[in-house]
């Protein structure tokens, strides 16, 4: 890389389609993200959210359309592991952690190191310091809970992990998908405050239903629909969007 | 390298298989056959047969009980472990052989071949042969695991190609032209490092490296399922995809895995073989894959304690219920796995270190509730 990107992007797709079995999950589907930037992605059930994001992570290849990061990235040709080294991180819709695994050893299997079969069976990886677990664990409110199998955790304590393991990844973008599904509103209040100081050194997309919660990342908010963008704004801006209220805040 | 990775049930296993290996020989050599505590020859090496099948059982574990990656053909890694030792056990022979041919074993003289094949080269000199014991199901393993992991053939699909991988091996061992002794295999062994097979002394011996082998079959898997490595395979079998996005590449791990349970698995067969003094493609049969997953998961899949001895229990009932009532062995092995599958599905170690565990909660609760109470 010779770091002369133009712009200040950091995730940039233009005019990306995916289709499964003719059905057109995302439809030339445009968006940057800029360095250090929150974004939020909205929209109805179906909208190609999550699609998004698989193609963004390379879990499905899309049809036609570019996908870059940091200006010079191609994403199309590269796979998960390569894409994740990048600095790309992911929450997943359904909370996934390492459920027979230690709250502390789901973090210590996030954390930034080495990552072949080598230094996990000899090398770095078996010296990780307790400190960088406890710090990621102080972070995401789990650090009473660092012994117990991740299994054990609520729903809420789950999402919050698995935030915690994006962290610990250390990434320069991180994809967060429906943070707060299954949250109480305290909880759901955390995670918007959570969410903000994490991307005050990175970029974050985050994808909810959740208006409130939405509001409260107080960030340009990105509207999809049927597998493209509809709108883009400020929260107000696109809640006053008389397209968007039809498709989806109009429900 | 990390000290302190072998628990308790480790520690009690390590010792039971270290007590076996002095008990074992002490009661075969030293006491007399009149005592009621002899152990007869053959009986000492149906136990040696049956520490290689602990061994099978334990690199079974390591891939199914840690990865999630249902082997169905693993007894074709101890087969062609089994194999590479027939082979040199038959070039041990020498110009002993019903035939006396100088060089060619029986059954190539049988079948008119005038010169040894290429691939039986080397054979006779024991280094070689031990090193082929390792590399040759290794680099099976590996071969096949490069294609099935990198295309993300997983589950269902994954275990019937090992098992189609099994069955295609045995078909091709069947066959006379692939100067492996077709049909009839390898046997009529007569010495192995200048030591007669048949002797009590070298079935003694065998028996000792047997359990040796187990010992350190279980040190190093052991190390690999506590290390990094061995949680990140836990990982992937619980939850694959995250996995990779954590920047994981998961066909790496599992093929260090496949390959190195694969070798596990050759060893055992290299053991298994002068002890019971033949070796033939009935070995590669898919059933014998079958049998070694029911071994792990009678004992307890994901323990590896549990895997050898579910191997052990499994057949020492296999040898006493085939010879009290051989119709029903098929039948009470099939109750077995459905009962286990019902009532015990971690095992019978995974059942008891689950009692174990409650019950010390239980204590931690009491001993936690006593001080409140005097108060
Ligand atoms: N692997 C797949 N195969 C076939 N269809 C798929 C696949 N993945 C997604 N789809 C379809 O693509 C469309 C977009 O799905 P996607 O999951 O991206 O929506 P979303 O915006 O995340 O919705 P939600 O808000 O419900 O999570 C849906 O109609 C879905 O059924
Ligand atoms: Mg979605």
């Amino acid at each position: 890389m010779t770091g002369l990107s133009l712009t200040n992007t950091q995730l940039y797709l233009d005019g990306v389609s995916v289709t499964f079995d003719g059905f057109r999950a995302l439809n030339n589907l445009s968006l940057a993200v800029e360095a250090g930037e929150m974004r939020a992605v909205i929209g109805p059930n179906g909208a190609g959210k999550t699609t998004m994001m698989d193609v963004i992570t390379g879990r499905t290849r899309p049809d036609t359309g570019d996908v870059f990061f940091g200006g010079m990235v191609d994403l199309t040709i590269l796979d998960e592991a390569e894409i994740a080294a990048l600095g790309i991180g992911r929450k997943f819709q359904k909370p996934t952690v390492f459920e027979s695994h230690t709250v502390a050893d789901n973090i210590c299997l996030a954390l930034k190191d080495e990552r072949t079969p080598f230094s996990a069976l000899f090398g770095a990886r078996n010296r990780i310091a307790r400190e960088r677990i406890d710090a990621v664990l102080a972070r995401v409110r789990l650090l009473d809970h660092r012994s117990r199998p991740a299994a054990e955790l609520s729903h809420g304590q789950k999402q919050w992990l698995e935030i915690g393991m994006l962290l610990a990844q250390d990434p320069k973008l991180l994809l967060v998908d429906e943070p707060v599904a299954g949250m109480t509103d305290a909880e759901t209040e955390d995670t918007a405050v959570l969410l903000r100081d994490i991307a005050r050194d990175r970029s974050v997309v985050v994808v909810e239903h959740d208006m409130a919660f939405v509001r409260a990342l107080d960030c340009k908010v990105t509207v999809l629909h049927e597998g493209s963008v509809l709108a883009e704004g400020s929260i107000d801006a696109v809640s006053a969007d008389e397209r968007v209220v039809e498709v989806y805040l109009g429900r | 390298m990390r000290m302190g990775f072998i628990d308790r049930s480790g520690a009690v296993f390590l010792a039971l298989v270290g007590l076996a290996a002095l008990l074992v020989p002490a009661a075969n050599l030293l006491l007399p056959e009149t005592s009621a505590l002899h152990v007869p020859t053959y009986a000492v090496s149906l136990m040696g047969k049956y520490l290689a099948y602990a061994l099978l059982a334990l690199s079974l574990d390591l891939v199914w009980g840690y990865c999630g990656i249902l082997s169905l053909g693993h007894g074709a890694f101890f087969a062609l472990g089994g194999y590479a030792m027939g082979m040199h056990l038959m070039r041990q022979i020498g110009p002993r052989g019903v035939y006396g041919h100088p060089v060619l074993p029986d059954f190539m003289v049988f079948l008119n071949w005038k010169e040894l094949p290429w691939y039986w080269h080397g054979f006779d000199w024991f280094p070689f042969a031990a090193l082929m014991v390792l590399a040759v199901p290794g680099l099976l393993a590996f071969a096949f695991g490069w294609l099935a992991f990198r295309s993300r053939v997983t589950g269902v699909y994954l275990s019937i190609i090992t098992q189609a991988m099994t069955f295609a091996l045995m078909l091709a061992f069947f066959r006379n032209d692939m100067g492996l002794g077709g049909n009839n295999g390898l046997t009529d062994f007569k010495d192995l490092l200048g030591f007669p097979v048949q002797a009590q002394g070298t079935r003694v011996a065998l028996f000792v490296l047997t359990a040796l082998a187990l010992a350190l079959g279980y040190v190093v898997a052991r190390h690999m399922v506590t290390s990094t490595y061995g949680k990140v395979l836990v990982a992937i079998r619980d939850a694959e995809a995250r996995t990779r996005f954590l920047g994981y590449r998961v066909e790496s791990f599992k093929l260090v895995a496949f390959t190195v349970s694969a070798m596990m698995a050759g060893v055992a067969g290299a053991l298994y073989v002068p002890q019971v003094g033949i070796i033939n493609p009935s070995e590669f049969s898919p059933a014998n894959s079958i049998e070694a997953v029911i071994w792990v998961a009678v004992g307890g899949r994901g323990t590896l304690v549990g895997a050898a001895l579910g191997a052990v229990v499994v057949n020492f009932s296999k040898t006493w219920l085939t010879g009290a009532l051989p119709e029903l062995w098929l039948f009470a092995l099939g109750a077995l796995f459905v009962v286990v599958t019902l009532y015990l599905p971690k095992g019978i170690v995974g059942t008891l270190a689950g009692l174990a565990a409650r019950r010390r909660t239980r204590h931690a609760a009491d001993a936690g509730v006593a001080p409140q109470a005097a108060e």
